[in-house]
C-alpha cells in the first residue's frame, strides 16, 4: 500500500487543502507572501502541493519547484518560513486524525523539497 | 474509437488524454501539473459528454457548465471543445422596456431573437459597437422570467452605460453575447446556508440566484447582504421584502457606509457587517458580487471564517 492509499487518496488531500490553506493564510509568518494572490488559483496549487507530499500522483520536478518560488526567495523567502508550512501540514494532518507514521512520511516527502522551494 | 473536435479539426485520442492528444497536434493548451489537479488545462465540452473523472475537484458550476480537465480526459464518446475564452457568439435582443430602478440604476429588459441559454446569476456582454462592450449581470431567472433582466449603473462618462441611459429606447435592437460565468445556484443540498454579498449593481446576479434558489425549493437560511453608500443606492427593495414575507428562510439587510446611523439600515461596510452577523460560515455556501475590493476581502473573510474554497463563488465588478 502506498502512502497516498494510506492517507486517504483525493478525498483526503480535498479536506485537507481548505483547513491547510486557511491555517496559512492564518499565520503571519508567512500570510504576506500569500496578499493579493487569486484564492482559488491558489488553492488549486496548494493542493497539487499536498498531493505530492501525500505520494500522490503529480509530475512536479524540482525545476518545477525553483521556478514557481523564485519571485518569493526574491521577497526573502527563507528557512523560517518553510519551517512555518511544515507546521502547518503536520497540524492539518493532525486535526484530521491521520496517524503519526503517516504524518512522518508525508512530512518527509514535503521537506524534501526545501532546496529547490528556497532556491539553495 | 471517440474522436475529439477542436478549432474544427477533428482528431483520435487512442490512448491519450485530451491534452496529450491536442498537444501532438500542435493545439496549444496552457497546463501544468500533468495529473487533474492544478486545473491549468481547463477546457469545455460545448459538444457531447465527458467522463465524470475528467470533472474530478471542480466546482460545481464549472461541472454543470460541462468543463473538464484536459489532462485527465479520456472521452468516451465524441466530443467537440474549446477553450474555456472561446465561443463567444452575438445575439440580436429587443429591448422591451427600460426604466431607472432609483437615481442611477437603469432596468434593462431584453428579447433575444433566439432561443437564450442562461443560468440566474450569469453575465452576458452588451454591445454598443464592434470594439465597444461591457459585462453586466443577469437579475433574471431562465424559469421565472420571460425577458433578461439588467441592472446597469449609469458611471460617471461611462462609454456603454451613458449610451444606453441616452441613447436607448424599448424597441430597439442590440447586440449582446451569450452567458457565461460561473456565479449561480446549482441545485442540491438544499438545507445549505447560503450567504450573499453584495453592492450596488453587484444585487443583479444575487437577485437572480435568490429567487433561483427559491424556485428549487432551497430550505436553508439565504441571507442576503446589500451595500451602499447611503441609503439613495437601494433598489429592489419592495421586490425583496415580499421575498421576505412569502420565504421565512429568506432575509434582506441593506447596509449603508456612510456615517451616521438610519433607521432601517445596518451601519458599516457590507462585508463587515455580514461576517460580523454570521461569524461562523463552515459549511455555507458564499456568493459576493459587486466592488472589486470588497469580493476580494470578502472572499479571504468569508474562507478564513469556515466556508470551503469550493463554495465561495465571486464575481467582482
Amino acid at each position: 500500500m502506498s502512502l497516498y492509499t494510506d492517507i486517504g487518496g483525493e478525498a483526503a488531500v480535498n479536506a485537507a487543502v481548505d483547513i491547510f490553506y486557511r491555517k496559512v493564510l492564518k499565520d503571519a509568518r508567512i500570510s504576506h507572501f500569500f496578499a493579493g494572490v487569486d484564492m482559488d488559483q491558489q488553492a488549486a496549487k496548494q493542493k497539487a502541493f499536498l498531493t505530492l507530499a501525500f505520494g500522490g500522483p503529480n509530475k512536479y520536478s524540482g525545476a518545477d519547484m525553483r521556478r514557481g518560488h523564485a519571485h518569493l526567495v526574491a521577497k526573502g523567502l527563507n528557512d523560517s518560513h518553510f519551517d512555518a508550512v511544515m507546521e502547518n501540514i503536520g497540524a492539518t494532518l493532525t486535526e484530521l486524525n491521520v496517524p503519526a507514521n503517516l504524518i512522518a512520511q508525508a512530512a518527509a516527502i514535503a521537506e524534501s523539497t526545501r532546496k529547490d522551494v528556497l532556491g539553495k | 474509437m471517440p474522436k475529439i473536435t477542436y478549432g474544427g479539426q477533428s482528431f483520435e485520442c487512442g490512448e491519450q488524454s485530451v491534452l496529450e492528444c491536442l498537444t501532438a497536434q500542435g493545439v496549444s493548451v496552457p497546463h501544468s501539473c500533468g495529473s487533474g489537479v492544478c486545473q491549468t488545462c481547463k477546457m469545455q465540452a460545448v459538444q457531447g459528454t465527458v467522463p465524470v473523472a475528467a470533472q474530478a475537484g471542480l466546482k460545481p458550476t464549472l461541472a454543470a457548465q460541462n468543463y473538464f480537465l484536459a489532462c485527465v480526459c479520456h472521452p468516451q464518446e465524441d466530443i467537440e471543445i474549446a477553450l474555456p475564452e472561446q465561443k463567444i457568439a452575438r445575439i440580436e435582443a429587443k429591448i422591451s422596456g427600460i426604466e431607472y430602478l432609483n437615481a442611477e440604476i437603469l432596468g434593462i429588459r431584453l428579447k433575444p431573437a433566439q432561443p437564450f441559454s442562461y443560468r440566474a446569476g450569469q453575465f452576458i456582454n452588451f454591445y454598443k459597437d464592434e470594439a465597444t462592450s461591457r459585462c453586466y449581470s443577469l437579475a433574471s431567472v431562465p424559469a421565472l422570467d420571460h425577458d433578461l433582466l439588467l441592472n446597469v449603473r449609469k458611471m460617471p462618462g461611462g462609454h456603454v452605460s451613458g449610451w444606453i441611459a441616452e441613447s436607448l429606447r424599448a424597441g430597439d435592437t442590440v447586440n449582446i453575447s451569450e452567458a457565461s460565468g460561473d456565479c449561480f445556484y446549482v441545485p442540491g443540498y438544499a438545507a445549505q446556508d447560503i450567504l450573499l454579498i453584495g453592492t450596488g449593481s453587484g444585487l443583479a446576479p444575487l437577485y437572480g440566484i435568490i429567487r433561483d434558489a427559491l424556485a428549487n425549493g432551497h430550505t436553508g437560511r439565504i441571507k442576503l447582504y446589500h451595500g451602499n453608500y447611503s441609503a439613495a443606492g437601494f433598489y429592489l427593495v419592495d421586490e425583496l421584502r415580499k421575498l421576505e414575507r412569502n420565504h421565512p428562510n429568506f432575509t434582506y439587510v441593506p447596509c449603508v457606509s456612510e456615517q451616521g446611523a438610519q433607521a432601517g439600515y445596518e451601519q458599516g461596510m457590507v462585508h463587515d457587517v455580514a461576517l460580523r452577523d454570521n461569524p461562523s460560515l463552515s459549511g455555507w455556501r458564499v456568493f459576493l458580487c459587486g466592488h472589486s475590493e470588497m469580493v476580494k476581502a470578502a472572499k479571504r473573510e468569508s474562507y478564513l471564517s469556515g466556508a470551503a474554497i469550493k463554495d465561495i463563488y465571486a464575481d467582482p465588478f
